[in-house]
């Protein structure tokens, strides 16, 4: 397939330039004038909840959601039920994902079985069965020592920790960030020291095993310099952030819509206690949010990651303290990120390269090929957030009714075309 | 005092309220006390209205003042009571929600123990939703009848400063006393244990005209009135304190704590009283306590609320 036309954004290349890109075996032509083609994005952190909880997430529907964002590679979490921390769930998995033909799917596999943070999963098997990375995220490993073990055998079997960074007596039964929104709304806060003293434990872990660990969802000030700190002494440490993190503060859950770089700060536009906005880690304060873009800027953070946490209205249509933590964002992640580009927050080769070839180095993967993984983009395409127009089972987004722009037009996988 | 100026559906919060509009509740008030003074204490402004009480945690004193407030009003009364959270009942509010939308009804007065759940409520009916106290959030009747008792002696509230005692971060009634206090004019001075005191607001982010003070002495240096609130057993098993012995002697409501106070400032509190622990038997019984006032203030309060959320005739 030939593309004709695109502005190709090439991280790997560092080119930014109009040019005709081939692709795959078959014959025919796409005139791309007016579209962005980049490399395919890779999605470190995913909740797809099959096995277990398919009313909130099937692996084929997560798979096509995450294609309509733009991502042809998502490593999906082990949180299923049962845990995927036995190798023959983990073929299942990528079965019923090559099943779908959508995006390409990569399990990561439990850190401890069950991720009850008691014993080690069977890592080594594991990742000779194809396990990314390890991860017990939702219920992150609080045993330091277990920890340690973990990383012991992430750098024998060359494979990544992605820690959930997060003191759990220390966040209790939080659900908001503690600060002056969850004060006057009189709702249970998780301190930011939650995060900074979980990565500080991290990094040293790191330091200690010479394992590499990746910091999912970093969300505060503080941690992304101890991040930033432990590289400059050659920590073996990478680490991702969230869209809903570059964007969202915790006046959100008070009900303010405005993206941080909006300058119209504190118009309300919706009632407080949106569940939609309870998340883990928690949407954190504007100072925080400008670090977050700082150390993605500077390279500190390597990747953006959606954390894709998709629930069935039944976890949502409650409560706030009684809601799942999580925010659907496969599909709204680019159409965020290029309104902060917009707005000059960010260089758009940079978050292509935070999209692409950041990621796959957290992972170890290789790097998206524009010859077989390749998006084309629609930048003036406007489109609303809508309950509809989500493939996700999982409406459960603060960003629904939204208008927005930027859309994923066409993409491919392994040469052959899956969106279009 | 006609209902059209009041433009508000629900009565959620009290954080948005302009001083009109506490004005308003204040004087609607002062004449709902009046229809209290008569031999037969009923009007019938709410005849053929329904208001439906749903408590889905437990209280007495609240329900029973919202009850007598709606009979009062001529209004019919309906219960609805649960205890325990909706996820322990196998109920879910949604569920709940659903069922007193089909039965009608044009008031519902909404006690439950998540913050915001009067949110979610009024975001599914058609009814005007009361919060009768919300988790930690929200009790705009008891601030609205707190500020009714404090200008009943005090004359004003401008310029006034009221130092509001004890579990502060878990307090719906602290929280919604400082957004109504500061509306109408007067300082808040907020003092507690420095684990019950919201981190953000003990650690220089308090808002506007709130000072927080760790040490009860220097919280009621010439305060006009003193509100103290009930401390929850459960804050000792958490670890939040030390003991309630503690708590008593370094933060409880004595005498000889008062005596730097303005000279006879009222002592409030929403109750039910520990007395001993918070505030002491001598206080609450003595001369400056005004405990019983609020209570039927309350019931006063809450015609109020009804009145200019379903009233359609003046009280005659």
């Amino acid at each position: 397939m030939r593309i004709v036309g695109a502005r190709v954004i090439d991280p790997t290349s560092g080119t930014d330039e109009i040019r005709e890109l081939s692709i795959g075996d078959r014959a025919g032509t796409i005139d791309a004038a007016g579209l962005i083609a980049t490399p395919g994005f890779i999605d470190l952190h995913t909740h797809l909840r099959e096995p277990g909880f398919e009313e909130s997430e099937t692996i084929a529907d997560g798979a096509r959601a995450a294609l309509r964002g733009g991502f042809t590679t998502v490593c999906c979490m082990p949180n299923t039920e049962p845990v995927l921390d036995a190798p023959g769930l983990l073929e299942e998995v990528r079965e019923r994902a090559a099943a779908a033909k959508a995006a390409r799917v990569l399990p990561i596999g439990s850190i401890t079985r069950a991720r009850k943070g008691v014993a080690l999963s069977d890592m080594a098997e594991l990742a000779d069965a194809g396990a990314v990375a390890f991860s017990d995220d939702g219920a992150p490993l609080q045993d330091a020592r277990l920890m340690r073990y973990a990383l012991e055998y992430a750098r024998a079997t060359g494979r990544v920790i992605a820690d959930h960074a997060q003191d759990a007596v220390l966040a209790a039964n939080g659900v908001m960030h503690e600060g002056e929104a969850s004060a006057l709304l009189g709702l249970p806060g998780i301190p930011s020291a939650a995060e900074e003293t979980a990565i500080a434990r991290d990094l040293a872990l790191a330091r200690l095993t010479g394992g590499r660990v990746h910091i999912a969802h970093v969300s505060t000030a503080r941690g992304v310099a101890l991040v930033r700190a432990a590289k400059r002494e050659g920590v073996p440490v990478t680490c991702e952030v969230t869209p809903h993190h570059l964007a969202l503060t915790d006046d959100w859950v008070a009900g303010d819509r405005t993206f941080a770089w909006d300058r119209r700060n504190g118009s309300a536009a919706a009632a407080p206690y949106d569940t939609a906005t309870k998340v883990n880690p928690p949407l954190r304060p504007r100072a925080d949010i400008e670090a977050l873009w700082q150390g993605l800027r500077d390279g500190t953070i390597d990747a953006i990651a959606t954390d894709h946490a998709p629930h069935a209205s039944t976890y949502k249509d409650v409560e706030y303290d009684q809601a799942a933590f999580g925010i659907s964002g496969l599909e709204t992640a680019l159409s965020v990120l290029l309104d902060a580009a917009g707005a000059g927050w960010i260089d758009l080769g940079v978050l292509i390269e935070r999209l692409t070839v950041g990621p796959a180095r957290c992972f170890g993967l290789d790097a998206p090929s524009l010859a077989r993984d390749v998006v084309l983009i629609d930048p003036d395409a406007e489109w609303t957030v809508a309950i509809d127009a989500l493939i996700s089972r999982g409406k459960n987004t603060p960003l629904l009714g939204r208008r927005m722009g930027g859309r994923v037009v066409a993409a491919f996988v392994e040469g052959e075309q899956r969106l279009e | 005092m006609t209902p059209g100026r009041w433009s508000r559906h629900d009565i959620l919060d009290v954080d948005d309220w302009s001083r009109e509009e506490f004005e308003m509740v204040l004087s609607t008030t002062e004449a709902m006390r009046e229809v209290l003074d008569r031999p037969i204490k009923r009007t019938p402004v709410l005849r053929g209205k329904t208001v439906v009480l749903f408590f889905a945690e437990a209280s007495t004193r609240t329900r029973v003042s919202f009850e007598l407030a709606a009979k009062a009003l001529s209004a019919d009364v309906v219960n609805i009571t649960s205890s325990g959270s909706s996820v322990e009942k196998g109920e879910s509010l949604l569920d709940s929600v659903r069922t007193l939308q089909a039965l009608g009804g044009d008031v519902i007065v909404l006690r439950h123990g998540s913050s915001g759940a009067p949110y979610f409520v009024a975001d599914r009916v058609e009814a005007s939703v009361v919060n009768a106290g919300d988790g930690w959030h929200a009790h705009p009747s008891q601030a609205l009848l707190d500020a009714f008792t404090l200008r009943a002696r005090l004359g004003t509230l401008s310029n006034k400063t009221v130092a509001i005692v004890g579990d502060v971060l878990h307090s719906r009634v602290a929280r919604s006393n400082v957004h109504a206090l500061r509306a109408l004019g007067a300082e808040v001075v907020l003092c507690g244990p420095p684990t019950l005191l919201p981190a953000a607001w003990r650690c220089g982010h308090a808002p506007a005209g709130v000072r927080v003070e760790t040490d009860l002495g220097r919280a009621l240096e010439g305060v006009d009135a003193v509100m103290a609130l009930r401390l929850q057993k459960e804050r000792m098993s958490a670890g939040l304190l030390p003991s309630t012995r503690e708590y008593a002697r370094v933060w409880g409501i004595t005498e000889a704590r008062l005596a730097v106070t303005k000279p006879g400032a009222p002592v409030l509190h929403p109750g039910p009283l520990n007395e001993g622990v918070e505030i002491a038997a001598a206080v609450a019984r003595g001369p400056r306590a005004v405990i019983e006032e609020q209570v039927t203030n309350g019931v006063a309060v809450r015609m109020a609320l009804l009145y200019l959320l379903a009233g359609t005739e003046v009280p005659d």
